[in-house]
């Protein structure tokens, strides 16, 4: 299991477009990837469930990743956060 | 002379220019019973007729996203991916798997997954969040009239097509034959809608708000629809045909010559540049603002974030909202005007009423002098927006010295919070005041020291200082923005505002009109907003205009 944590930056959260690009990129790896904030958490391939943490800038997430390529999902997620969050 | 009586609906206009074709009537979506209907089949057949359907959908939303991007931008594009992989969500298989286990046919199984996605998202705290509840239900419909025997690509026609529809999506606006679809009308709708919004992209002409359709009975006739009044003129005689179809050609003629102004400088033949932006009502025509190659907005009415909302909008929702266009924008000067609520644009929860004369009541910053609290909510989300582009902040209906001195106490108390706080903001955010009213421009001298910029708000000042009331029909002659009263008015505020060192800008209607570019250039104006189709337009008649050989006297003597 990897995990790492990210606050997020960009001043609108996890709305529809963000949500769907991380979907996009979780359904890359088999790993089973998950995003946390605070109790509340969603499989990051589902854009819904992304959308329902209604995360918003300031927030801190905390993301995992199970499974056998988790070392390369860690590194795709955390980059793509970076970039749109 | 006898005239064959020709039947004419009107609506509002929404993109000008000039359709003629065949009246042909958006098909109704629900035509009968769904196939799956027909007879029961086992749980597992539904469930891998929904896996090829969704996929079937997906493709066809990507489809569109690709033209999308092509044709109207990126921001349209991306509505069309996420709705593409929202129809391949698993929350939503998961959702329809359980009605089909639980017996539902699969019709029902999407329409209440849908619903119950929906129900989530309209429960969210975050505005935006709540408003995607829309998606979540337009792709589960999408979904079920695909099932129904719907294809996506129901929108082709034969020959050139004027369509007729109570509503129209932008979804079935974009997938329809645009080759052949010259224009539309609707009963429903109105000039601010995001259908509305993409016609203005997209150039086609078209009206809403029409009311009433023609009967069912007139499909396959001709029929002219005239973008630039609202006019739908059904079985017109072979007169007023030939006088459109003229129309329509000088129309193409002229959009062609426009064309060849993007991407130029708005300089005069005598060497002065002035700054062309644009005026829009919502964040979604930021796109329309880059594709017509407008040079910022000008005027960003936030009034939207009122009327589309039961209650007053949060300072998150505004923020997201504001933040949203300066990224767009991209470092281009974004004018937002405070809300200008009242007169013609009521909203329940204000609790206002009905007042005898609206126009020259309860509007805009008289309502915020009550219930600052409105303001100071608006100022914090633009003043935290500010951080991410080039801001300015208009506030409406200036009538005197002391409102202004108002606003900017509100406004160096939002700065103070924000300090400390420790929430980054443009110090530098210009705040200028609309001139719309006969009051405002008699003591511009003095506004202009305390304002950091003009604009010039010619609609309500021709209606305040001709005494004419633009919602009146019997005195419509009246209104007359070329009078010379209003001229003389925009010269002295140009002057008052130079005196000051502050800029001036026009953004009423008149800031289109062609016919007056060289005297609003040679009376000072720096900076003209209009919506974005008239973007290259006007620039072509900056760059014919020569400001030297202007004589002010032709226009505020006569």
């Amino acid at each position: 299991m990897k995990t790492f944590e990210y606050t997020v930056t960009d001043p609108l959260g996890i709305h529809a477009r963000p949500a769907g690009m991380i979907a996009t990129e979780a359904k890359k790896f088999t790993s089973k990837i998950t995003i946390s904030k605070g109790d509340k958490s969603a499989d990051a391939s589902r854009l819904f469930a992304l959308m329902g943490l209604s995360v918003k800038e300031g927030d801190t997430l905390t993301v995992t990743c199970t499974g056998e390529d988790e070392e390369a999902a860690v590194d795709a997620i955390r980059k793509l956060l970076e970039k749109i969050l | 002379m006898e005239m064959e009586k020709m039947t004419t609906l009107r609506g509002k206009p929404v993109m000008e220019g000039i359709a003629i074709g065949i009246l042909r009537f958006m098909d109704a979506q629900d035509t009968g019973v769904a196939s799956d209907e027909h007879e029961p089949s086992a749980p597992a057949v539904l469930k891998e007729r929904f896996v090829q359907l969704r996929d079937k959908v997906a493709e066809e939303y990507l489809a569109l996203a690709e033209r999308a991007k092509g044709e109207v931008g990126s921001a349209e594009a991306d509505i069309f991916s996420t709705h593409a992989m929202m129809v391949q969500d698993g929350d939503l298989e998961d959702a329809v798997f359980a009605g089909i286990d639980a017996g539902q046919s699969l019709t029902d199984a999407i329409r209440s997954a849908g619903e119950g996605i929906a129900a989530m998202l309209a429960e969210m705290e975050d505005e935006y969040l709540q408003a995607r509840a829309a998606d979540a239900r337009e792709v589960c419909a999408r979904l079920v009239a695909v099932l129904r025997g719907g294809s996506v690509d129901s929108l082709q026609f034969d020959v050139p097509t004027v369509l007729a529809a109570v509503d129209v999506t932008p979804a079935e606006l974009l997938q329809a034959d645009r080759t052949k679809l010259m224009g539309f009308f609707t009963a429903q709708g109105a000039t601010g809608s995001h259908t509305s919004i993409l016609a203005r992209s997209l150039s086609l002409p078209s009206a809403v708000a029409v009311g009433t359709l023609p009967p069912q009975s007139l499909e396959g006739e001709t029929v002219i629809l005239d973008g630039f009044t609202g006019e739908i003129i059904l079985s017109p005689d072979e007169d007023t045909l030939a006088a459109y179809r003229d129309k329509q050609a000088s129309v193409h003629a002229r959009r062609k010559e426009e064309e060849s102004y993007r991407g130029l400088p708005n300089r005069t033949a005598d060497g002065y540049e002035v700054q062309v932006l644009c005026n829009i009502g919502r964040g979604e025509e930021a796109a329309a603002v880059l594709q017509n190659d407008g040079g910022g907005v000008g005027l960003f009415r936030s009034e939207f974030l009122y009327l589309e909302s039961t209650d007053f909008p949060s300072e998150e929702t505004q923020y997201r909202v504001y933040c949203r266009l300066l990224q767009e924008m991209d470092g281009r000067p974004v004018i937002i005007r405070t809300m200008d609520v009242g007169a013609d644009k009521q909203v329940g929860y204000f609790g206002i009423g009905r007042e005898e004369n609206p126009a020259l009541g309860y509007r805009s910053i008289r309502i915020c002098m009550d219930r600052p609290e409105i303001l100071r909510t608006q100022l914090r989300a633009l003043y935290r927006a500010s951080a991410f582009g080039k801001l300015s902040i208009l506030v409406p209906m200036i009538v005197s010295v002391s409102e202004l001195l108002w606003v900017r106490s509100q406004e160096q108390t939002v700065r103070e919070e924000l300090r400390r706080e420790g929430i980054p903001f443009d110090p530098g955010v210009k705040l200028g005041i609309m001139i719309e009213t006969p009051a405002a421009v008699m003591i511009s001298d003095l506004l202009a020291e305390r304002a950091d910029f003009f604009s010039i708000g010619t609609n309500d000042l021709t209606q305040y200082s001709l005494a004419v009331d633009r919602q009146n029909p019997m005195i419509e002659r009246l209104y007359d923005p070329h009078h010379t009263a209003i001229l003389r008015m925009i010269a002295l505020v140009a002057q008052n505002a130079h005196k000051a060192g502050k800029t001036v800008s026009v953004c009423g209607e008149l800031a289109r009109d062609t016919a007056l570019t060289p005297f609003l250039l040679a009376a000072g104006v720096d900076s003209l907003s209009v919506s974005p189709p008239y973007v290259l337009r006007l620039r072509r008649a900056i760059r014919n205009a020569n400001r030297s050989e202007v004589n002010l006297n032709e226009y505020l003597q006569t």
